[in-house]
């Protein structure tokens, strides 16, 4: 008979008081990469697909569509949920091939600011976007701009 | 090797007809799926990163949004759609398969056939995108 070792990793049992923050971690990848599939899925078809697709793309596509409040939700939902999916698979790839220690935390720390400072920009570029900025060009605006 | 509390398991002395590294998992479906969803994963990452950074512009001027967006639209970018839309379509389809063989002992089961409805359901949903997304690139 031959014989495997046991892994290297020790058992670390989950604490048995408080929040188990690796559990929830767990479950937010899942129900998170199900609304993503949706999310992005739509996203992709309505930008990609239709009319001429990505050479339809524009300021002023992109205007036409945060002109409607519906899509500046959809887009911020994509933003938030595929952010912190995304920078929480990069922590468990960091945890899986570094040791712990300086050099890995300042790895997730630079996740964190990383996912944090995106999030942040990309909210306030949602709902502080003019589609019709003063000055520009009208050719490069919405077709609703000029009424 | 210190003994562990995880113990210890034992295998037959000669599996029959063993490939050369081969075993339940390493080299096989189990093991291409988690690599595969590793690197899309990352790709995936980097992207949105610097798709973020671009949709920005539109809050800098219609000027410097449209000349970045047009860099998109080059026939070497729009191949590179097209890599993009494939690790998406192979992330969220796995990712669906993870769900199913967590949550489902059928699923756990037959994770390898399971595997195999992946790749057939991407090779669909990439022959429904790529002509139709390289039509728009090469010809408008």
């Amino acid at each position: 008979m031959t014989t495997i070792e046991a892994p290297r990793t020790p058992v670390r049992p989950a604490p048995k008081r408080g929040v188990n923050l690796e559990k929830w971690g767990w479950i937010y990848m899942r129900v998170s990469g199900v609304v993503l599939i949706v999310l992005i899925f739509t996203h992709l078809f309505v930008n990609l697909m239709l009319g001429d697709g990505v050479k339809a793309i524009d300021f002023g596509f992109v205007g036409g569509k945060w002109a409607d409040p519906f899509w500046q939700w959809w887009d911020v939902a994509m933003l938030w949920l595929a952010l912190i999916h995304g920078a929480n698979g990069m922590r468990t790839i960091v945890n899986d091939y570094t040791k712990p220690g300086t050099a890995q935390k300042l790895m997730k720390l630079a996740l964190f600011l990383a996912a944090a400072v995106l999030i942040v920009l990309g909210t306030l570029v949602v709902f502080t976007f003019d589609p019709c900025p003063a000055g520009a060009p009208a050719d490069l605006l919405p077709s609703f701009c000029a009424a | 090797m210190p003994e562990s509390s995880a113990g210890t398991l034992t295998a037959p002395e000669k599996p029959a007809k063993q490939k050369p590294g081969g075993t339940l998992y390493r080299g096989r479906e189990g093991m291409w799926s988690w690599v595969l969803h590793r690197i899309t994963g990352v790709a995936i990452f980097f992207f949105l990163l610097v798709h973020i950074l671009d949709t920005a512009l539109v809050r800098v001027s219609p000027e410097a949004y449209n000349a970045v967006i047009g860099t998109y639209q080059t026939p070497i970018m729009g191949l590179g759609e097209v890599a993009l839309v494939g690790a998406i379509v192979f992330h969220a389809l796995n990712g669906l398969r993870i769900i199913l063989v967590d949550f489902w002992t059928w699923a756990t089961r037959h994770q390898k056939v399971l595997f195999w409805i992946v790749i057939a359901l991407w090779v669909v949903t990439m022959l429904a995108f790529t002509p139709r997304h390289l039509i728009n690139v090469f010809s408008h």
